[in-house]
């Protein structure tokens, strides 16, 4: 992969770039504050046009830039310097408004995937078909199948079937646009299959349910054991994070806020439910283990919880090791350490 | 103790004010966005919540359309108003007609002075998200001023919150509200204090299980009696958010609310945070949840380990049986 051989080369200018575009009022300034700034959704209804491209860093397990392109714009100027962006860029993510006309946006997107696979064939092209959350559940997969078809006959036309496009169905009412993030994400690490077999490791002994490594700030997962991904799971983990960190934030003294120098100890909590408990670990780089444990079996009270107890202690003991290996990781794969814990610049 | 543990609470004002709204959110666990598909109230809708075990709030929810409002006034009134513990009356801050919401709020002052003259007046000024931020206090002043002078012939005293169902500030006004109603309140708080003596924690607080809703808190026992004049030690809790009450309410709300997707309860939570302080939310009786605060003294951190947390557990534990005493008003 061509990332691969920049992080290998020039780590100061290893960002990953997720390119965001889509015609206009199409919803993506509006994803992007959702998914990276914590804006509420209702609130992005008050957004303004972008006028000209922005940009958002974004680091965590790989430094990302997101950068997103006016809708109204035309690429093919010649005084925009569309070749060197494409080329540059990992992955390209079209977003398509569902409850509107399509068509022309469809249209729209065969020019730009003919042109950016032109310039660079190892381009991830990623379709989100946004705004979801306005249509009935029948309709949503109608509009799907149909929006699949026409860019694959649009692409047929044009001689590019051999091209892999995703299609994902997104809303900003709920996680949907998360989910989709993260897998959009995950393509861009280039550590992610070894990332996959750890967590399936941990998996394996510590009689975990179901495990993510979050991003902490954007709750986008960089990773996850290889059991399939029930939204919800993910839903309620997302959530606990954002509970965690919400209660730990109350109880720092306003005076210490504005100081960023001060060491801070790594977070871990654990809540108990009645059919199992839930663990959120603070790992490297603004990133957090969260892990899903079942207790399904029906033991007496008393017993269960030295069960818990006992298992509890060979979890953390595992948790322990992961987050060494992860460390490990990183160091040979040349990234500058981050002591403090990622976040926006 | 039966008959005097039934509370009648009138929730008042022009509709489309939002009283239903609120209703849902403390009571219902609504979010604040399902509340759109509320519809008008008919007439009065009674909802009976038991809170805190053997209290029962009788929470007479009237529909503000003037066609019923006039009924209350007349046909209705000594129904209504009769036996009144808590009238809290709805203003809607964007409402274009303040004089009519005022004649409205006199008839209900008027009636009550007749009916139930020992009743607490809450005022909530609502929907005050849709108000600029720097203008919000100085139009919740002029507002209370105003309604003050209305009450004052009536001999009422007005306590007024500013409210929106978009943040905290509701949480903040019911648990004033709800506390208000508690008989044994001082026990509650003197025990706490007692606990708080044991495990010498940063602070401990009390929720009501179903709400959430704050009943009692150590940082805000202090605050009364340092109003009193007595000089109580209050190190850095000064220095802290001072809406965290409502915060926590919300951020644990909306935890046990997540936690039925995955069709599971709430049992308890332990976290230890990034700056010494380790957090205990736990049962501690059938209608009460506790939340402990602990700041780490050990200098050494290596010495942390989970024997700590289960000692905590099983003081809480220990403090359950002089709770549930409290609860059952012994």
């Amino acid at each position: 992969m061509e990332q691969q051989q920049q992080l290998q080369t020039a780590p100061d200018s290893s960002n990953a770039t997720i390119l965001l575009m889509g015609l206009r009022r199409g919803g993506k300034s509006s994803i992007c504050k959702v998914v990276f700034h914590n804006m509420q959704p209702l609130d992005t209804l008050y957004l303004e046009s972008t006028s000209k491209p922005t940009s958002e860093q974004f680091l965590s397990l790989i430094d990302l830039s997101v950068m997103e392109l006016p809708g109204q714009l035309n690429y093919f100027e010649p005084s925009y310097d569309s070749e060197r962006l494409f080329s540059s860029v990992g992955a390209l993510v079209y977003v398509i408004d569902s409850q509107d006309e399509y068509l022309n946006a469809l249209t729209n997107l065969s020019t730009i995937i003919e042109y950016a696979h032109r310039v660079n064939p190892k381009i991830h092209i990623e379709v989100l078909i946004h705004k979801i959350d306005g249509l009935s559940e029948d309709y949503r997969i109608d509009a799907q199948r149909d929006i699949m078809q026409r860019t694959g006959d649009e692409l047929l036309d044009l001689g590019l079937e051999g091209v892999q496009v995703s299609f994902y169905l997104t809303s900003i009412f709920d996680h949907s646009i998360y989910e989709a993030f993260s897998r959009i994400v995950q393509k861009l690490v280039p550590e992610l299959p070894s990332l996959e077999n750890m967590l399936d490791n941990l998996v394996a002994h510590s009689s975990i349910d179901k495990v993510f490594l979050f991003d902490v700030n954007s709750k986008i997962y960089v990773a996850t054991d290889s059991s399939p991904v029930d939204i919800q799971t993910y839903e309620v983990c997302a959530e606990f994070i954002d509970i965690t960190i919400d209660l730990d934030d109350l109880y720092v003294e306003n005076d210490a806020k504005s100081d960023q120098q001060v060491v801070k100890d790594e977070i871990k909590s654990i809540s108990y439910l009645s059919n199992g408990l839930v663990l959120y670990k603070q790992m490297i780089r603004g990133l957090a283990l969260v892990a899903l444990i079942r207790n399904d079996e029906d033991n007496g009270p008393g017993q269960s919880e030295s069960n818990m107890d006992e298992l509890l202690t060979i979890i953390d003991y595992n948790v322990g090791r992961f987050k060494k290996s992860l460390m490990k990781m990183w160091e040979s794969s040349k990234f500058r350490p981050a002591s403090n814990t990622g976040g926006e610049v | 103790m039966s008959q005097s543990s039934r509370k009648k609470l009138l929730l008042m004002g022009r509709s489309g004010s939002g009283k239903s709204s609120m209703r849902s959110i403390i009571f219902s666990n609504y979010s604040a966005f399902d509340t759109r598909r509320l519809g008008a109230t008919i007439d009065v809708e009674h909802s009976h919540l038991r809170f805190l075990g053997n209290m029962t709030l009788n929470l007479w929810d009237c529909g503000g359309q003037d066609v019923f409002m006039e009924n209350y006034f007349t046909a209705q009134k000594d129904h209504i108003f009769k036996m009144v513990q808590v009238l809290i009356h709805v203003f809607d801050v964007e409402s274009k007609l303040i004089n009519k919401d005022i004649e409205i709020f006199v008839k209900a002052l008027t009636n009550l002075q007749k009916f139930s003259p020992d009743a607490k007046i809450f005022v909530l000024l609502h929907k005050m998200d849709l108000v600029q931020l720097d203008k919000r206090d100085e139009l919740f002043h002029i507002m209370m001023d105003k309604l003050q002078k209305i009450s004052n012939p009536f001999h009422f005293k007005l306590v007024g919150f500013p409210t929106s169902i978009w943040d905290e500030s509701l949480y903040k006004a019911w648990s004033q509200i709800v506390c208000s109603l508690i008989p044994n309140m001082n026990l509650f708080n003197s025990n706490l204090l007692k606990f708080n003596e044991v495990l010498d924690a940063e602070e401990i607080i009390l929720f009501e299980k179903t709400t959430f809703l704050v009943i009692s808190s150590t940082a805000s026992i202090q605050r009364q009696s340092q109003a009193q004049g007595s000089h109580l030690s209050n190190g850095s809790l000064d220095a802290l958010d001072p809406k965290r009450f409502e915060k926590i309410s919300n951020i644990i709300k909306t935890y046990k609310q997540s936690l039925g997707k995955l069709r599971s309860n709430f049992q308890n939570l332990v976290i230890r945070g990034s700056n010494g302080l380790h957090f205990y939310v736990d049962f501690l009786t059938d209608n009460l949840f506790i939340m402990i605060v602990l700041r780490d003294r050990g200098t050494d951190k290596s010495h942390r380990h989970a024997l700590e947390d289960l000692l905590i557990l099983e003081n809480v534990k220990a403090a359950r049986k002089w709770f549930e005493k409290i609860e059952a008003g012994k």
